[in-house]
Order: structure tokens, then C-alpha cells, then sequence
């Protein structure tokens, strides 16, 4: 009985995990700016790595593999919003400023002949 | 079941790689490559469980630790770049 539990809990965890990669893919590319496409972009790093990662322990059990699994999530969970902070803050540097209004600026750039 | 995931994790590397080569600055290549890293390390692990070859976590392990390398190393260049125009530009 707590077999099956385990089992449906991980699978539920397992594709909630893939929907949310999915979304954030979806944002990073859809998404009107730089630093949306960013918030877009960790939003698969953090969420969907603990879900995915989390859901395979559940099916691992105690073995080595969950050992090497909670290595791997512990790392991209170090790692992830390490390389985000730092992408953002050259981006900052380099002079690209954040919009505060709704400003779809690159799309009227690349399309000068409408 | 496994397989859905893995499916999922395709399709978002395909639209990370779209975003790499449309992205207008440097840096939303830079984050696509790094979402790129990230969803193929993911992938590895996915892997291992639907092959049932639990050998396919080291890779994953590896990888992780060389795209975080690769990341900042390329970040560090672009940033010192950037500095140093900001500099030239001032004298």
C-alpha cells in the first residue's frame, strides 16, 4: 500500500517537474526582455530541478543512486542561481538597462521594415 | 512515465537553442547555453532511470561541473570586456 503511494507521489512529482521546465522554456523564449527571459530561465533551474530530482529519489529508494541524485540537485541548486546572479549583474555592468514599462524593444529593432 | 519528462526536457533545449541563436544581446545567449547545461544534465539523470543504468549519473555529475566552469569563465570575459569599454570610452 505505501508502495503505491510512494509511487504516485513521484509520478505526480515527476510530471510537475516536466510541466514546469516546459513553462520556463516557454517564458525564456516568448518573454519580451532580457531580464523577464532571466526570471523565466531559473524558474527551471530551481523549481523544476528540486521536483524532477526529488521525484527520482522517491523512486530510487535508499541506494547509492538517491546519494548521487542529492549530489547532482545539490549542486544545480548552488550552482543555478550562482551563474543567474552573475549573468544579470554583467548584463547590469555592460550597460543594459531593465525596462520598467511594457517595452517590446528588440522586436521593433529586428523589424524596421513594417 | 519517464518518458514524458524526457520529452518535456527536449522540447525546452530546442527552445533554449532558439533563443541562442535569435537572442539580441550576448547575455541571452549566455543564459540559453546555461538553461541548455542545466536541461542536459537533467536529461542524463532522466536517462539513467529510463534506461535503468544508474552508471549515466556520474556523466551527469561531470557535466554539472564543467558547464558551471564554462558558464562563469564566459561571463568573466564578457564582463571584463565591458569594463574595459566603459574605460576607454572615459578618457
Amino acid at each position: 500500500m505505501i508502495d503505491i503511494l510512494i509511487d504516485v507521489f513521484s509520478w505526480v512529482l515527476l510530471i510537475l517537474g516536466g510541466v514546469c521546465v516546459l513553462i520556463g522554456g516557454i517564458g525564456g523564449l516568448r518573454l519580451p526582455n532580457f531580464y523577464t527571459r532571466i526570471h523565466a530561465a531559473s524558474l527551471t533551474d530551481t523549481m523544476g530541478a528540486i521536483l524532477i530530482f526529488v521525484g527520482m529519489m522517491l523512486q530510487s529508494g535508499l541506494t547509492l543512486a538517491t546519494l548521487k541524485l542529492f549530489a547532482i540537485m545539490l549542486f544545480l541548486l548552488l550552482t543555478g542561481p550562482t551563474a543567474t546572479y552573475a549573468l544579470a549583474n554583467a548584463a547590469l555592468l555592460s550597460g543594459l538597462k531593465p525596462d520598467t514599462g511594457s517595452n517590446h524593444d528588440e522586436v521593433e529593432k529586428e523589424e524596421p521594415a513594417e | 512515465m519517464y518518458i514524458v519528462v524526457s520529452i518535456a526536457i527536449l522540447a525546452t533545449m530546442v527552445l533554449a537553442l532558439t533563443r541562442a541563436l535569435m537572442g539580441p544581446s550576448v547575455y541571452d545567449r549566455v543564459l540559453a547555453a546555461n538553461v541548455f547545461g542545466t536541461k542536459t544534465v537533467m536529461l542524463l539523470s532522466v536517462t539513467a532511470f529510463l534506461y535503468g543504468r544508474p552508471d549515466f549519473l556520474d556523466l551527469a555529475l561531470a557535466y554539472a561541473l564543467v558547464n558551471m566552469v564554462g558558464i562563469l569563465a564566459v561571463l568573466e570575459f564578457f564582463q571584463k570586456r565591458s569594463r574595459r569599454k566603459a574605460e576607454l570610452e572615459d578618457d
